[in-house]
């Protein structure tokens, strides 16, 4: 969490940091982007789920109905539990319908449930971006043995059935707060892609005059790795990390949806649409709902990402 | 290239060796007894400590995972005396859910997982190479953009979304297509085609989409390089310099991805397989997860890794014929 956050809050104040970068460079990423019809479509999407996220519980007690409440007189117990009313029981109690067999609130539990993918996808994306900042810079940076390690530990990584064997780690252990165990798991996976870009980019920049400057100046080794390499690494990392945001959401989506992802009741819409598998002729709306909000918000954060990247291209060319 | 061979197969069995001793430790440490699972309902503890011995579980860890490793190379004998059962090598162990040897649990169900990656792969090389390709050439024109917005939405879409919106479309509503089967070529090859057409379409366009936008995005970026300009600015026909200059590296990367995917895929697409309930080994290693079945897991786990590390490694191989800049053995 810390290092994202802190980068990003860099790019939006524009503060004077000790980077290489001039400020208005910082600023014209925002500038580009904002003036981007698509990445401000993004962004807003972004925007609205993160909001439902944090505000689940005041927006579900304006709804009526919460993620857990059984409302028995919406279904129809003469047709197996199917939402009474057409569209999978639209309707003004209900704003998206309630699910079938059970007549829990959709809305709600659309709500409850980007909480879970906001949360896992934001916290996998922290711990990978951590790891794999540090591995990077380590292997990057000592080279030699060091590197070696890291290397080979990411080879192997990369090349590991990552989806079956999170599938199999998920399944044996208890069935308990998968959360931080998701979590985990996309991050052990995840953090090579990302240190294998900041390893390349800082044995380049190890050789640069500057870097040379500071150690001949007498600069220690974590303080040129901090204030000389890591600023000049800043955009690499906030695009790489963009365009993996959409690809945690979908894991969890995906490990939600095969079962072994969040546990029910909690809501997760890969779960919700997993759910809707055994509904889905007779109820397109169980999994369009769901389908739709996962969709729109991958969209977004690829869109978001390529966008970015763009920009940040685009400048280091001028 | 020999030198490189031999180390590249070394790598290749130690990864393997990991792979299988991660995998095994966890389950080793992690799962429920599986005696207690097969004993069921009438259970005594005699009776489960009886499948125990037979199954080896009370020997300790590095006993069991070596028992494991041996089964592999030369097989390994079940049980003691007269209901002793031999499994000749490679031995994978039996599942505990059915009794039935993993291996030829995987013999019964590759032929799926096999004809649904290489159809998918066929559809996806067609339309994601050829599409990136097109777009990059025509930059900027109406089929770059519907191209391109296309494939922003096929890596947007979760493939179960879109495997559910088309089987609702195309089967309930319109009736165009039956529910997947695994319908044998041999038994009637048109039945074959339409069972097998939707989730080809599915998968294809997940991967479809990937392709298409790391196939323009390298030509564009391969036609600013310099190589490019100096071969233009030599007079080379425009023709000349797509197949002879740009191409070839921008290709390189598909052709690692295609290595990686193509052999995952044919480890089992769990998740395609399981949306259409198609037996193969995807949907084979998503249903021995949920039971618990660990020498079945172990098989998948196995056996998926040594495909897409096979996979690498050819990948590897094809690399030194089409990139010039990558020699083996050439130290610069």
């Amino acid at each position: 969490m810390t290092i994202s956050m802190t980068t990003l809050e860099a790019e939006t104040g524009g503060a004077p940091s000790i980077g290489v970068a001039p400020p208005a460079r910082r600023q014209g990423v925002w500038h580009h982007l904002l003036r981007n019809r698509g990445a401000v479509l993004a962004l807003s999407y972004i925007a609205l789920v993160a909001l439902m996220a944090v505000a689940a519980p005041l927006i579900v007690k304006v709804s009526g109905w919460g993620p857990y409440e059984f409302d028995q007189s919406a279904i129809d117990p003469n047709l197996g539990g199917l939402p009474i009313g057409p569209l999978g029981g639209i309707s003004a109690e209900h704003w998206f319908g309630v699910e079938p067999g059970s007549g829990r609130d959709l809305f709600a539990r659309i709500v409850y449930g980007a909480r879970t993918s906001m949360l896992i996808a934001l916290a996998a994306t922290a711990l990978t971006t951590l790891l794999g900042v540090v591995f990077g810079l380590l292997a990057g940076y000592h080279g030699g043995k060091v590197d070696q390690v890291v290397s080979r530990v990411m080879d192997f990584l990369m090349a590991f059935p990552a989806l079956i064997f999170m599938i199999a780690i998920l399944s044996a252990l208890p069935a308990s707060n998968r959360a931080p165990l998701l979590v985990l798991v996309i991050s052990v996976f995840g953090w090579p892609y990302l240190a294998r870009v900041v390893r390349g980019q800082t044995m380049t920049l190890a050789q640069r005059e500057f870097v040379e400057a500071a150690r001949a100046s007498g600069a220690s080794g974590w303080r040129i790795v901090l204030l000389e390499i890591l600023p000049n690494l800043r955009s690499t990392i906030i695009v790489m990390t963009t365009l993996a945001v959409p690809g945690y959401i979908g894991t969890e989506a995906g490990l939600s949806f095969l079962g072994v992802g969040v546990v029910p009741p909690t809501p997760s819409w890969g779960q919700m649409i997993a759910q809707s598998m055994s509904w889905y002729a007779v109820d397109p709306m169980y999994f369009l709902i769901p389908g739709t909000f996962l969709f729109l918000l991958v969209l977004s954060f690829t869109v978001l990402g390529d966008r970015l990247k763009d920009v940040v291209d685009a400048g280091e060319r001028r | 290239m020999v030198r490189f061979l031999a180390t590249r197969l070394a790598g290749m069995v130690g990864v393997l060796f990991l792979v299988v001793l991660f995998t095994y430790a966890i389950f080793f440490a992690l799962s429920p007894d599986p005696a207690v699972q097969i004993c069921g309902k009438n259970c005594t503890p005699e009776l489960i400590d009886q499948i125990r011995t037979n199954l080896g579980l009370d020997r300790p860890f590095y006993e069991q995972f070596l028992g494991f490793l041996s089964g592999l190379f030369v097989g390994s004998t079940y049980g003691t005396g007269a209901n002793a059962i031999d499994c000749a090598a490679p031995c994978l162990g039996y599942s505990f859910q059915t009794g039935q040897p993993v291996l030829e649990m995987f013999e019964q169900r590759f032929g799926v997982s096999a004809t649904l990656a290489v159809g998918a792969a066929v559809l996806w090389l067609l339309m994601g190479v050829t599409g990136g390709l097109v777009a990059a050439i025509k930059r900027g024109t109406w089929f770059d953009r519907a191209a391109t917005g296309a494939a922003l939405g096929g890596v947007s879409i979760p493939n179960y979304v879109l495997a559910l919106v088309l089987q609702y479309v195309l089967v309930v509503k319109l009736g165009w297509l039956p529910f997947p089967q695994a319908v044998p070529f041999g038994d009637d090859p048109g039945q074959w085609f339409l069972n097998f057409v939707m989730p080809w379409l599915v998968l294809a366009f997940t991967y479809a989409s990937m392709y298409q936008r790391l196939t323009r995005a390298n030509v564009v970026d391969t036609l600013d390089e310099n190589f490019v300009r100096t071969a233009r600015a030599k007079g080379l026909a425009p023709g000349l310099v797509w197949r002879r200059h740009a191409l070839r590296p921008a290709l390189t990367p598909v052709v690692t991805l295609f290595g990686m995917d193509f052999a995952g895929l044919l480890g089992g697409a769990i998740i395609i397989e399981t949306v259409f309930g198609l037996n193969g080994v995807g949907k084979m290693a998503a249903d021995s997860i949920t039971k618990n079945d660990q020498p079945v897991i172990m098989g998948v786990t196995l056996v998926a890794a040594f495909l897409v590390i096979v996979g690498n490694v050819i990948v590897d191989i094809v690399y030194t014929t089409i990139d010039p800049r990558v020699r083996i053995g050439a130290r610069a």
